[in-house]
């Protein structure tokens, strides 16, 4: 086997995704860690609500913030130092903190304004983390009043202990295996179709949204999650009786039925917001959740509730593809249609059972995904393209490449955080999905394409 | 017949070297998974004549085919056209070169008029260049020769009437023929037909015949894949019999009609699609 | 309001700026997809690099012709890295990247690290000011119009001119295209691509000059929704753009020369319209929903369009019948 086969075998790929997860973690359990993480750095986070309790009652047009530093594990505020607004250079208003840290400058109206923090005034112990952003030019006001934020205390990016790795290498695995539940009707479908189809974010958002109507009808949430998936189960095979079937025997083309998907998609997803609304709502069981240590793993009890249900189900779904006859039918439908139909197979009651089947598992994979952010009408369409991104990966079609593909997206972009800026951890999981495609377009456990 | 002085002294056996072949073929090898679909040690096809390339479902003829035109990637193997090295150049340059080939299931365009299908077959037209498409003289006296001799062909295909006619409004006969003429527009060496009879009328199927006697005639070289019997032994001049993926004879039609192997390859083989089934 | 105030601000869009740069995207749009196949589900990614180039310009003291050139110059770019390696994949895969891309260009310029270049989440702001997109305004200042409701000032006239004075000449140009044997070749690809291989043709070459071209046109009608806004945002350049582009396309008629600008005036009018009797029922509905209305409404009319009218208002019936075959 030469190098390139080499890089091509499944196996091996595997082997060097693996690696370039833990090896981060490895150096950092060399480094011995130490330092401030990031948890505790957000123990400083200040709200409007407790910014209005400090203030003593509601705050006008002002420029507000606390400042705040962890030191020796302690949460800690700074008083008497002196911040300053000023607007085109000339000074508007000036405040000393109180003993809670907490300063409020009066302006006189929105736009743009240039705050002061002197350094110098602040007490012993408190540093900026950052000397340069003791002045901030650009502080702009648009709704009468704004936080504004000067870190303090050792910049603590950088440095993290090895739980901080492990437990964030978790919170991946669990994200992916999230996906990976929801991707496996993607891939199904298909597999049995040929259908690329946008609208699967929908199937998602629709058991979240399903599971959460139970749930705040007073149905404890552990019930609530059957009817959202029945739900799901429903849907996806009506969608395939009223929409898909009958636009296979019109004989549409893939490519118009991709453009049908997206306008389903949109229809849907803002139906969702018409009928459930913009905001963000959350399960019973969402709510009392504390992080526990399960050896280097900091985990909620939700966190495992999920992992391992993605598990059993995943497994489940694996033995029937594998060891059913109706798993033979669908591996034989998604091989070759027409010679599955020449041998007897019902090729349309098995595309029914994988939209069923699709829809379910979507709609799971939404309430699971439900419990670790809200509920919202676009929450499936914000994870489309991890989906697609996953499927890709593993190769389209590939039932078990969904899985693989939708760990490493999950894990890399989980564990991508660490090493850049997390507004770029979606970029991080996307560039993955192109450079893959520009190596092995197949996917991880694709067959090369056949022509003609 | 000329076309078979050609062949004369050739030794009716797997490959047999011909005095002028256009296509030589060395250790072609295409697997799919663990599966072997095609695995040719040596093929020559000779020039000027035609050539059938026969064998039970699933023996990889329109592998083998769909490797030589570039379609599909070996996993070993060599081959020249016209003396030039041909594996691993993509399709359309083969193409260029003179190999043009038609499919089992015919690619007419649909959406397009019959005659647009001929005029797009035309190499290195100045007017499919990004810039000078914008600019219609640089074009326009290429383009009505090209219509002059789209029509003609047309018109030998019987078609000239279905001109300006969507393509897709033609009878699956039409289509075949359609598709005949346009790998003529494109001014071939070599013309390779897949399955060209398949699902045809018999009346139309003589006419199809008549067509490619009509292109060796003309000094075309022609290979083609067929199931027919019949039409094997009625135009073809030399014949390559594939099973398992392997060539197991070559001969004139009447030695193949006699022979044990393709026989035995014939009758002996479940016709239920053994190896093509299996693929993917 | 009255419904003839309605009908006369709905016409007021569709004819106005927002109909002219719809239609000048959808015409981008309609090469890739009309005339070729292509999937391309990020033409939002083009029309974001097109105002983001505008924006940068401005942002840097340069002029509107850097403007121009640095949006164009990205467009290119960003036709060439998604189109390279995946115009020789399967359409599927097309779709599926440029989706992607596009979000990743939003994100990119959204994310705080992204603020020197792209001002982050607040964007870049004061483009006319700086660019003097104005300064040829020759229309003297005042309101033109018929009545109350149908009324456009210089600006809006300037801008409107401006655009359709665009849009006449990519259509031009996109005739000229279309009609000839370059044309010719990218409806066979469209039809059969390995059919277009067959006869000689480098597909992958023609697939990645219609893609760039057609993401070259979506980049100006993103520099100029970002001249007539005066300021860029990334909240703006969200897939739900791509997918009120193909309404435009496929409304209009994919694969005709004047599809997408057809298209663009009757979906402003029909959006516009929809927009201002919601505004007026008995009961109040919040903005928020009757954008989603909106939208729903859209994406309907994408799913009902496709399945019962793929050829749109301008498309030949005999054509889509032969291409169901």
């Amino acid at each position: 086997m030469d190098l390139p086969q080499l890089l091509r075998s499944p196996r091996v790929l595997l082997l060097l995704v693996a690696l370039g997860v833990l090896w981060p973690a490895t150096q950092a359990a060399a480094q011995g860690g130490g330092g401030v993480s990031d948890a505790e750095a957000a123990r400083c986070a200040f709200t409007k609500a407790e910014a209005i309790d400090a203030n003593g009652g509601p705050l006008g047009p002002s420029i507000w913030g606390r400042l705040c530093q962890v030191i020796d594990g302690e949460v800690r505020y700074a008083e008497g130092a002196e911040v300053t607004v000023l607007r085109d250079g000339e000074e508007v208003g000036s405040d000393t903190t109180d003993a809670g840290g907490v300063f409020v400058v009066t302006i006189d109206g929105n736009g743009t304004f240039q705050v002061r923090l002197d350094p110098e005034t602040l007490p012993k112990d408190f540093s900026l983390t950052d000397e340069a952003r003791a002045r901030l030019d650009n502080v702009r006001v648009n709704l009468g009043d704004q936080q504004v934020v000067f870190r303090l205390g050792e910049d603590s990016r950088g440095q993290r202990d090895f739980a901080d790795y492990a437990t964030t290498v978790a919170k991946g695995a669990r994200l992916g295996l999230i996906l990976a539940v929801a991707a496996v009707g993607l891939s199904l479908v298909y597999g049995v179709t040929g259908l690329t189809n946008f609208a699967h974010a929908e199937l998602v958002t629709l058991g979240a949204i399903a599971a959460y109507v139970a749930n705040d009808a007073g149905v404890p949430f552990w019930l609530s999650v059957p009817i959202g998936v029945a739900a799901g189960a429903l849907f996806g095979f009506g969608n395939d009786r009223l929409l898909w079937r009958p636009l296979r025997r019109r004989r549409m083309a893939l490519l118009s039925m991709m453009v049908v998907s997206i306008g389903l998609s949109t229809a849907l997803r803002n139906g969702f917001q018409v009928a459930f609304g913009p905001a963000g709502k959350r399960y019973t069981a969402s709510s009392g959740q504390t992080e526990r240590a399960y050896g280097p793993f900091r985990l909620t009890p939700n966190d495992l509730l999920i992992i391992g249900v993605c598990v059993v189900v995943l497994v489940g779904m694996t033995l029937l593809l594998r060891k059913t006859r109706l798993g033979t039918a669908i591996r034989a439908v998604a091989d070759n249609p027409d010679l599955a139909a020449s041998s007897g197979i019902a090729v349309d009651r098995i595309v029914s059972v994988v939209w069923v089947l699709a829809g379910g598992l979507a709609a799971l994979g939404g309430i699971l995904y439900g419990l670790t952010i809200n509920v919202k009408f676009d929450m499936g369409f914000i994870l489309l393209l991890s989906l697609f991104a996953a499927v890709v990966l593993g190769g389209l079609g590939n039932a078990y490449g969904a899985v693989l593909g939708a760990l490493v997206i999950g894990i890399v972009q989980e564990t991508s955080g660490l090493f850049v800026d997390t507004a770029y951890k979606f970029v991080v999981a996307l560039l993955v999905l192109i450079v893959v495609l520009l190596v092995r377009p197949q996917g991880i456990l694709g067959q090369r394409e056949r022509f003609g | 017949m000329p076309a078979s002085d050609a062949l004369q002294g050739v030794a009716t056996e797997p490959g047999a070297r011909k005095p002028d072949p256009i296509l030589v073929a060395d250790g072609v090898v295409r697997r799919y998974g663990g599966l072997t679909a095609v695995d040719v040690d040596h093929l020559e096809v000779p020039r000027g004549v035609i050539t059938a390339l026969i064998g039970p479902n699933g023996a990889g003829k329109t592998t083998f085919f769909n490797l030589l035109c570039g379609f599909d990637r070996p996993d070993e193997g060599r081959w020249t056209f016209e003396g030039e090295r041909a594996d691993g150049v993509r399709p359309h340059v083969l193409a260029r070169r003179g190999m043009v080939r038609t499919f089992q299931l015919t690619k007419t365009l649909a959406r397009m008029t019959v005659l647009d299908n001929m005029l797009l077959a035309g190499h290195d037209q100045r007017g499919e260049r990004f810039l000078p498409s914008i600019v219609k003289p640089l074009w326009r006296s290429e383009e009505s020769a090209n219509r002059e001799r789209a029509m003609d062909l047309l018109a030998r295909f019987k078609l000239d009437r279905l001109a300006q006619d969507y393509a897709a409004g033609l009878s699956g006969g039409q289509r075949k023929l359609l598709e005949m003429a346009r790998a003529l527009m494109a001014e071939p060496s070599l013309v390779m037909l897949d399955e060209p009879m398949a699902g045809v009328n018999p009346a139309l199927t003589q006419s199809l015949l008549g067509h490619v006697t009509a292109l060796r005639d003309e000094g075309m070289s022609v290979l083609f894949v067929e199931h027919d019997m019949d039409v094997i032994m009625t135009i073809s001049d030399w014949v390559v019999c594939m099973a398992e993926g392997r060539i197991i004879a070559e001969g004139r039609p009447a030695d193949i009609a006699g022979n044990d192997a393709v026989i035995e390859a014939y009758l002996g083989i479940d016709h239920g699609g053994t190896a093509s089934g299996a693929v993917r | 309001m009255s419904w003839l105030s309605i009908f006369a601000l709905a016409l007021q869009t569709a004819i106005g700026f927002q109909g002219a740069s719809f239609a000048l995207a959808a015409s981008g749009l309609n090469l890739q997809f009309g005339y070729t196949g292509l999937s391309n589900f990020g033409h939002v990614g083009f029309l974001l690099v097109g105002a983001y180039g505008m924006a940068i310009a401005a942002d840097r003291g340069w002029s509107i012709w850097v403007g121009f050139a640095l949006g164009i110059a990205a467009a290119v770019a960003l036709g060439l890295l998604l189109g390279i390696p995946t115009l020789r994949l399967r359409g599927d895969y097309l779709a599926i990247v440029t989706i992607a891309s596009a979000e990743i260009l939003r994100l990119v310029a959204n994310a705080r690290p992204s603020e020197p270049l792209t001002g982050g989440s607040r964007g870049i702001g004061g483009l006319s000011g700086t660019l003097g997109f104005f300064d040829p305004n020759f229309i003297p200042a005042g309101n033109y119009g018929i009545g109350e409701s149908f009324v456009f000032n210089s600006r809006q006239l300037w801008s409107m001119l401006f655009t359709w004075g665009l849009v006449v000449l990519v259509t031009i140009l996109i005739w000229a295209l279309v009609r000839s044997p370059w044309g010719r070749v990218l409806r066979s690809i469209r039809e059969d691509e390995d059919a277009a291989r067959a006869l000689g043709k480098n597909v992958v070459v023609f697939k990645l000059q219609s893609f760039v071209l057609g993401g070259l046109i979506g980049a100006l009608a993103g520099a100029l929704i970002a001249l007539e806004a005066g300021s860029v945002s990334p909240t703006r350049w969200v897939a739900t753009l791509t997918f009120a582009l193909y309404t435009v396309v496929i409304l209009g008629g994919a694969g005709t020369v004047l599809g997408p600008v057809v298209g663009a005036v009757v979906y402003w009018f029909i959006l516009d319209a929809v927009d201002g009797i919601l505004k007026n029922l008995w009961f109040d509905i919040s903005d928020t929903t009757s954008g989603a209305i909106r939208l729903a409404m859209m994406g309907i009319g994408l799913m009902l369009l496709m399945i019962f009218r793929p050829q749109g208002i301008l498309g030949s019936k005999k054509e889509m019948i032969a291409g169901a075959r």
